[in-house]
């Protein structure tokens, strides 16, 4: 079997360029920061950014100057604040101007449905009444032609490539996620390319004894990357836990500008790729390491 | 009668919305605290519902995000957003939503996306998440909000969340399926929008608070019904479980 395992570094060098609509998805789970910050050492300039919540990667990757353009459908920091690069972004605050595409949860999830059906829209009964489709004229409306209802309609997303942090995968590619799923496998399908970043490589004897797991299959997957702990300060189920004080901490870090490219000089440009990171974080792996709580197998026989 | 702050009062009313049995969509916040609270007194059986894929979550700890790897242990099934959104929330199958936001108006129209104009913002907020299709779609919405005057403008500066009259309609107008904020929980008192009219009235007050003080902190002519009814008390066991067993670190209940 061919595989297609490379450093963080080569993927990003090969898949991502200037100018590509890109997507790190994970909804508050298994967020790719390793990848966020190697495409941020790379220098990378007028990415589109798309994602449902912009999180604290993408206020980095802002703040780095990687991003023209965000795509996104809830900007905070939850239970904490604030994303502030991506404010002054917005209010007008920073040099950086950054356009913005707004939906809302259900929007962007829809847009990659589409994207992984390869349809031009999807149809959703959304919007009436609310002034997103001011905003953002690229939410419509068609008109059922079996019922005649009018509903809103969101246009496909189909980014230049995708990222997915993953708990498992072989060296082909096949990906396998527990815990919260997000939209990942709708973000996969709809994407030219895949990036799958793992906690844990493993044989494909072990995906194949447990294939409802495999959320992302090989066959769409172009690079996979062995970046354990690639997800702080989010997480990864069975892994280890979200670091709740790093994101309560950002507020402080992402509201003064130079304080915040003082953290990008010493955690990201300052290291080399994720190893050096988690050295810089002593007490790290002991304070997030997950508890056991394991779940019995299926028999998959017949 | 023991002392209790606004956001334990506020906690408590809104888990008294909520009957055992019942599908509930979880937002951020106090609600969150809110549903929990819930779930350990009078609604053990309150099927949570969480944006991010949990269902039937039973969070062993106060999830300090809608995403907290604590939601899926336990729980009775974690599904993708997509299934969220379409088999469950627009679906029909939500019951109970509950809504927050930075700006709520005389029609319940909610406000999470800007204050001032849209392209050029004095404060740019968070957005929609899913509360756009939250309030369009569960069942009812219970909103929780500390009252002010910036906070309870007449009209919002954006309609993140459509109330009871958006955009020149009515919901039936407008063809949304669920009843939409039927009730405002703030830390002065509660308001329910009027069923012909749809526009938020005071319908009651906490202990100690005047109809003149809740007058003065809303942006427009509040109407207050002829009989207000009055609010309880937090219990000894709600206040407990708040304080000791639910929110120790004050991750909600500060302020």
């Amino acid at each position: 079997m061919h595989s297609k395992v490379l450093s963080m570094r080569d993927a990003i060098a090969r898949f991502v360029h200037d100018g590509d609509t890109v997507v790190i998805e994970g909804f508050t789970h298994l967020i790719c920061f390793a990848a966020a910050h190697e495409i941020i050492r790379q220098g990378r300039r007028d990415l589109t950014l798309c994602r449902l919540t912009p999180d604290l990667i993408y206020d980095q990757m802002i703040a780095a100057g990687c991003a023209r353009k965000l795509v996104f459908s809830w900007a905070g920091n939850p239970g904490a604040g604030s994303l502030h690069a991506f404010r002054r972004a917005v209010e007008g605050k920073s040099e950086a101007p950054l356009e913005i595409e707004e939906y809302s949860h259900f929007g962007m999830v829809a847009r990659f449905c589409a994207g992984s059906a390869k349809l031009p829209f999807w149809p959703m009964r959304d919007y009436m009444g609310t002034d997103l489709p001011v905003a953002n004229p690229r939410i419509r409306t068609v008109t059922c032609p079996y019922t005649g209802e009018r509903l809103a309609t969101v246009p496909a997303l189909n980014p230049d490539v995708t990222i997915v942090h993953a708990q498992r995968a072989d060296a082909s590619g096949d990906a396998q996620i527990w815990g919260l799923l997000g939209v990942q496998k709708e973000a996969a399908f709809a994407s030219e390319h895949v990036i799958v970043v793992v906690e844990e490589l493993v044989d494909e004897a072990v995906i194949r004894a447990d294939p409802n797991r495999t959320l992302i299959p090989g066959m769409i997957v172009d690079a996979v990357v062995v970046e354990p702990w690639g997800a702080h300060p989010s997480y990864a189920q069975g892994f280890y836990d979200r670091d709740n004080d790093f994101y309560v901490a950002w507020e402080n870090v992402s509201r003064d500008p130079a304080k915040l490219q003082a953290y990008l000089e010493e955690y990201v440009h300052g290291v080399s790729g994720r190893q050096e990171y988690l050295a810089r974080h002593p007490g790290l792996v002991e304070r997030l390491r997950a508890d056991e709580q394991v779940c019995a197998g299926v028999n998959y026989g017949y | 009668m023991a002392s209790f702050s606004h956001s334990e009062l506020m906690c408590t009313v809104a888990a008294r919305e909520l009957k055992d049995g019942e599908v509930v969509f979880v937002g951020i916040g106090l609600p969150n605290l809110a549903c929990n609270l819930a779930r350990h007194t009078h609604a053990p059986n309150l099927v949570l519902i969480y944006e991010s894929g949990a269902v039937g979550a039973v969070p062993e700890r106060l999830p300090v995000s809608i995403g907290d790897p604590a939601l899926v242990t336990g729980s009775l099934m974690v599904c993708s957003m997509a299934d969220v959104f379409q088999c469950i929330l627009q679906n029909g199958l939500i019951e109970v939503g509950f809504l927050g936001g930075a700006q709520v108006d005389r029609w319940g129209n909610i406000n999470t996306t800007v204050i001032g104009p849209y392209e050029r913002p004095k404060v740019r907020l968070p957005g929609s998440g899913g509360a756009a299709e939250i309030a369009i779609h569960a069942q009812r919405v219970v909103i929780i909000s500390r009252l002010d005057r910036r906070a309870f403008p007449e009209q919002v500066d954006f309609i993140t969340s459509p109330g009871h009259r958006a955009r020149g309609g009515t919901r039936r107008e407008l063809g949304m399926p669920g009843a939409g904020p039927i009730k405002v929980i703030t830390d002065k008192g509660i308001l329910e929008a009027d069923p012909e009219s749809g526009e938020l009235v005071l319908t009651a007050v906490y202990p100690g608070v005047s109809v003149d003080e809740v007058r003065s902190s809303v942006g427009w002519p509040l109407k207050a019904r002829d009989a207000l009814g009055c609010v309880e008390a937090p219990d000894a066991t709600a206040l407990h479980l708040l304080r000791d067993v639910l929110d120790p670190h004050q991750l909600y209940l500060k302020g």
